[in-house]
């Protein structure tokens, strides 16, 4: 032992150390959580006619204002607040797959858990017709589904995160030609509502899509954020958690079936918006630094990237894109660069 | 240390799927003492040790800790009184030293992790125990191997354990770290009369620093014992398959193993009996 440090130095050490890393956390999550509701109040104020915050303010506040009342309340609340929380759904669920798997490319969009949810809430809504809220619950069933199938084909013999990843990138194959079989034999008034399918919309938000959403996370936000220690503990491995009193398969199964239902219930609300569950996790990461659950940070990170895209896609580009056009753009180069990164290291971590 | 707990295994028979590893095994860790296991690769070491840590369960038999079967007490419970560190562990990326040995904390916590400051005196003392309190605000991705074991080795003490059960804690270090580690935990075993089951590799090690030895060949328990009674060329021979001379170590008297390759021996004659 070179160095040698009185107790009461170490305990000071220890307990500074974990002060530190708990005030890092917290700044950083405040910060993140004041550029959310900075982007959700512009999104409100800012369109083809600016609305004050005052006058915004009145509206949400339910004072009748000619104009604003209607461009605000009906059009840009259910909209802002699809996007919101859809990003949330995303950012938080992604990074939870992506954290257990301890691989970035483990994200739900890339391994067909997005996809299952997409191809059951078409088949939903073309095929059987089916409103809002039984769509969500379909895309939840779907998207468990395609969870259990990967872990089955996966993990029969013991399989790596590679493996797993490989599966699950055929099981979104499957999926998303499901997706446009369905679509391509969709009625012409269906196609508006089919399209959202393929690159996630919130053109057509409004608030019954919201609330099954909300009143799902609700429930399961809470729960995440509590599981959201163990999936800390599990990063040590699955034997070392074990050791440390963690129900390794209990939290495992619980993990996964809260970020489905968020992932599924936000897939239902705008489609499968591109890479923002497989974007959020690691922006969240490397802004945060190894101090803390990433789980919260990446969700208002998921928040921030779909509010911004989809203002971005709504005004700057000249003519409305769906908002997964963006994120799809911002996300493939980080696809492609990780793939690249992986085959050069033979794996990656988050 | 008031109450001496008890592990025992008893018959215990584990399997992967069809394939049996161990049959049939019983076992009384002496308490107070360190135990190390020794055996040929895939002899079911490693299998034994993980279901004496309630990781794996058994298909016939039971794990007893303090005369009860391990596989029916909540893990919480165990893991405040029995500790393990598995071969692999992994450390999560750019983590803090003491980030991860306060991880060692968990079975002692409530629900909500509320921080107290007997948590923090025992990381403290843990990082103090194993030299590497002046480590504590690094990145254990910065560290040496040696380092790096140290600070797992810390996690399990932070988990303050009465019991603890390490998987080959030497592999992967060189020489010098190797046996700092062992007198490492040979002072937790003697300051704090930690119990300690070790899976080891180096017969000479496993040796030196065992209080109880036992060796295993193909899922069953060949001998136990003192060192000096367990380790004859027989048990070498029949556990790995190996001619060997064996004397006694010149420092310490323990059993040194010295194996007989078909290269590099002095004629017969030369060798002492």
């Amino acid at each position: 032992m070179s160095v040698t440090t009185s107790a009461v130095q170490a305990t000071d050490i220890v307990r500074a150390g974990r002060r530190r890393r708990r005030r890092r956390w917290i700044a950083v999550t405040s910060v993140l959580a004041a550029v959310a509701l900075i982007a959700y109040a512009l999104s409100l104020m800012v369109g083809q006619t600016f609305y004050s915050p005052a006058e915004v303010w009145g509206v949400l506040t339910g004072q009748r204002l000619p104009g604003a009342s209607f461009t605000v309340g009906e059009l840009r609340l259910p909209r802002a607040t699809t996007a919101l929380l859809t990003g949330l759904c995303f950012g938080m669920g992604g990074v939870v797959f992506q954290t257990m798997l301890r691989n970035p490319l483990a994200s739900p969009d890339v391994i067909g858990i997005s996809s299952g949810a997409s191809a059951a809430a078409v088949t939903g809504i073309v095929v059987l017709g089916l409103g809002e809220t039984p769509v969500s619950f379909l895309a939840t069933g779907a998207a468990l589904m395609a969870a259990l199938l990967i872990y089955l084909l996966a993990y029969k013999r013991g399989g790596s995160g590679a493996r797993l990843i490989l599966i699950g990138i055929g099981v979104a194959a499957i999926c998303n030609s499901v997706v446009s079989y369905v679509i391509s034999r969709a009625a012409e008034w269906d196609l508006q509502t089919a399209m959202r399918w393929i690159t996630g919309n919130l053109n057509d938000a409004s608030w019954d899509k919201v609330l099954p959403l909300s009143a799902v996370m609700v429930l399961v936000v809470p729960a995440l954020l509590l599981l959201a220690r163990d999936l800390e503990l599990l990063r040590v491995g699955d034997e070392t958690a074990s050791a440390l009193g963690v129900r390794v398969e209990r939290s495992r199964l619980l993990l996964i079936v809260t970020a489905v239902c968020l992932l599924a219930f936000a897939t239902a609300a705008a489609g499968p918006i591109s890479f923002v569950a497989f974007l959020a996790g690691p922006i969240a990461v490397r802004i945060l630094g190894p101090v803390g659950s990433p789980v919260l940070p990446a969700g208002l990170v998921g928040a921030v990237l779909v509010l911004v895209s989809d203002f971005v896609a709504q005004y700057a580009l000249g003519t409305r894109l769906p908002v997964g056009v963006v994120t799809g753009v911002l996300g493939a180069p980080y696809l492609v660069y990780l793939l690249i990164r992986s085959s050069r290291t033979g794996g990656s971590s988050l | 240390m008031t109450v001496e707990h008890t592990l025992a295994a008893d018959a215990l028979t584990l399997a992967y799927g069809d394939r049996t590893i161990v049959e049939a095994l019983s076992l009384a860790v002496p308490a107070g003492r360190i135990t190390t296991i020794v055996g040929a690769n895939a002899c079911g070491k490693s299998t034994l040790l993980k279901s004496m840590a309630r990781l794996l369960s058994p298909v016939a038999g039971h794990v007893l800790l303090d005369g009860k079967s391990i596989h029916r007490m909540p893990t919480r419970q165990v893991a405040r009184v029995l500790g393990l560190l598995p071969q692999s562990p992994i450390a999560p990326d750019g983590i803090a030293v003491s980030d991860l040995v306060s991880r060692g904390r968990h079975p002692h916590q409530g629900p909500l992790a509320r921080w107290t400051s007997a948590d923090d005196a025992a990381i403290a003392g843990a990082l103090e125990a194993t030299g590497t309190a002046h480590l504590a605000d690094r990145s254990v991705d910065e560290l040496s191997g040696g380092q790096r074991q140290r600070v797992w080795i810390a996690m399990a003490l932070a988990q303050q354990t009465d019991l603890l059960l390490l998987d080959e804690p030497t592999t992967f270090l060189d020489i010098s770290h190797q046996i700092d580690v062992l007198d490492l935990l040979t002072d937790l075993n003697r300051d704090r009369g930690t119990t300690i089951v070790m899976v080891l590799h180096d017969l000479n090690l496993a040796a030196r620093y065992a209080d109880h030895l036992v060796a295993m060949v193909d899922g069953r328990i060949l001998a136990a014992g003192e060192p000096a009674s367990v380790l004859t060329t027989d048990v070498v021979r029949a556990v790995f398959g190996l001619e060997s001379r064996i004397m006694p170590d010149p420092l310490t008297g323990r059993p040194m193993v010295i194996p007989l390759g078909r290269h590099h021996t002095i004629t017969d004659a030369d060798a002492p009996a």
